[in-house]
């Protein structure tokens, strides 16, 4: 209807996807490329296209193993936090009960609480337990941080339910546990799966906590990579093709979800 | 959500009983732990003296915390002021339906799945001014630019990487609030005639509110923990011109024998990052509310 101001925000928006871009452009730019070229000067183009940096990633062990962890305990991570959180949104977004605004909020501190702080006691508490070095400690770390952010995700998309949903399902007979599984998690499916998008994401991009709490045989990719910076004498090239490696398993899961990427935001409370 | 309309169940405790043990393990042991190093001096290993107090005083008055929370304070502000404006603008820019809407959701999205550690590592060879793209612009333009070597430049780098990493993670929430407006919001505007920027002021900067209250705090939060990317791209440099909370945090917890002063340092930091968020949250529910009011 207002054709000049559309064109507008078009153009800005193709600006801003062109800023977005741009960084990831020269780190696919940069995979392709020999570590001499990169170093030697300003080039658009791979002038010597190369897959030798991929070729590392896939055979050399450390890197695939590296992979691997990552996977692991973000698998580990969302599944624990996924069990304890559907549960709990559900209560949150269903009944009252004594503390219901006061735990929540306590949740939701949890999120604010600077990784940096559990460095120290985090490390000692896994090594008394003896659980430094494996994924399972990771995946625990991290649910500092994934499940406030999953109940809060979750008990927006619950409470879009209709609660008549529920009560019909009791009156017809059904106990919790069978509604719950039955009726109301097909219901609530976007909602699972942005939650464990989040999860992943938060997961999957952390450092300072996984790489405290692995050294060998849980080391994931992204504390690979920093080895490699230091160790090797800054091998650009392959860490480039690593990065680009660490976006593809988000890439597939937000293409997914992108649906319902933040619709759970938009319903719930706060 | 009316929390007044839902009956009260005590039981729901049951439900709720997972995630708080999970938490209680997870989070709170560790915080404990803190507090119990936070007021002991540690001597040897088994050998540490009661000293209350002491180190919270200690690093209250410490100078260069004083500094870096400064920084950390205009980091983040800035990081609000830019983002929040540019994250609106950008989703009332995203198309809404079709193949573009997904297309340009997806790549709307991909600077949030890249590793932290990534992040920085692209931005430390994109912004070299001898091998990188943004660097080779800028002194094609006749920029003397160097992060490496200006402070100034070194925070305007970060703040700009900061602006491309989360500025989507805005975007995205925004543009689910703006899909959650009516169609009939829009008609009823159509037929008074409101000029686009009334649409925006009176319909969809109202729907946004809740959106909006997440994506600040959020940012906020985060900005204000920042440490991997800063860490790979200057290293908190040049000097300490990029040197935020966690870093300092950092540089006094790794390789210091005495872990009291750090873990003070932790609570406070802590602490700091609760009040402003619930005092940010307090103020964002009375400015919602009081714009609310005129029009009912």
């Amino acid at each position: 209807m207002n054709t000049p101001r559309f064109q507008k925000r078009t153009l800005f928006l193709i600006a801003y996807l062109v800023f977005a871009i741009l960084p990831i452009y020269w780190m696919v730019n940069m995979s392709f490329k020999t570590n001499q070229e990169i170093l030697s000067g300003f080039t658009l183009f791979p002038q010597d296209f190369t897959w030798d940096n991929y070729a590392t990633i896939f055979t050399d062990a450390s890197w695939r193993d590296g992979y691997i962890n990552s996977l692991t305990f973000v698998a580990i991570n969302m599944v624990i936090t996924l069990t304890v959180a559907l549960p709990a949104a559900y209560a949150f977004s269903r009944y009252r009960f004594i503390g219901n605004k006061h735990i929540f909020f306590w949740l939701l501190t949890n999120r604010m609480t600077p990784p940096a702080i559990f460095l120290l006691p985090v490390f000692q508490l896994y090594t008394t337990l003896g659980l430094m070095d494996t994924h399972i400690a990771v995946a625990m770390a991290h649910l500092v941080f994934t499940v406030p952010l999953a109940v809060w995700i979750l008990e927006g998309f619950m409470s879009a339910v209709p609660r008549e949903i529920d009560e019909t399902a009791y009156i017809d007979g059904y106990s919790f546990p069978r509604f719950f599984v039955t009726i109301f998690l097909p219901l609530i499916k976007p909602g699972v799966g942005v939650a464990a998008f989040f999860c992943f994401m938060f997961s999957w991009v952390e450092l300072l906590l996984a790489r405290t709490l692995t050294s060998v045989d849980a080391k994931p990719i992204v504390a690979t990579m920093t080895r490699t910076v230091s160790a090797a004498g800054m091998d650009w090239a392959t860490l480039a093709a690593a990065g680009v490696l660490t976006i593809v398993p988000g890439a597939i899961v937000i293409w997914f979800v992108r649906r319902y990427i933040a619709k759970g935001f938009a319903m719930g409370r706060v | 959500m009316n929390d007044e309309l839902k009956p009260v169940n005590q039981k729901a405790w049951l439900l709720v009983l997972p995630v708080v043990l999970v938490m209680a393990f997870v989070s709170v042991l560790p915080l404990m732990t803190v507090v119990n190093y936070s007021v002991q001096d540690i001597l040897a290993p088994g050998r540490s003296v009661f000293v209350g107090t002491y180190w919270f005083a200690e690093v209250m008055r410490d100078q260069s915390l004083h500094a870096a929370l400064w920084r950390q304070l205009m980091f983040s502000l800035a990081v609000l002021a830019v983002q929040i404006p540019l994250g609106i603008l950008l989703a009332l820019s995203m198309p809404a339906h079709g193949w573009k809407a997904s297309a340009v959701l997806v790549l709307v999205a991909l600077s949030l799945l890249i590793p932290w550690n990534v992040v920085g590592t692209i931005w430390q060879i994109f912004a070299r001014s001898d091998i990188g793209l943004l660097g080779v612009t800028l002194a094609h333009l006749g920029f003397d630019y160097n992060f490496t070597g200006n402070a100034t430049h070194a925070w305007l780098t970060v703040l700009v990487m900061d602006v491309w990493h989360w500025t989507p993670l805005v975007a995205l929430l925004c543009y689910a609030g703006l899909r959650s407006i009516p169609d009939a919001y829009y008609q009823a505007a159509r037929i008074d005639g409101a000029s686009k920027f009334a649409v925006f002021r009176y319909i969809q900067l109202p729907k946004l509110r809740g959106v909006l209250m997440i994506a600040v705090l959020l940012r906020f939060m985060d900005s204000f923990m920042i440490y991997t990317e800063v860490f790979v791209l200057t290293g908190g440099g040049p000097g300490s011109a990029t040197t935020f909370l966690s870093q300092y945090l950092t540089t006094k917890a790794v390789g210091q024998f005495d872990l009291g002063p750090a873990a003070a340092f932790s609570l406070i930091y802590f602490l700091i990052i609760l009040l402003l968020c619930f005092i940010l949250y307090n103020w964002m529910q009375r400015v919602g509310t009081a714009a609310k009011e005129p029009t009912k």
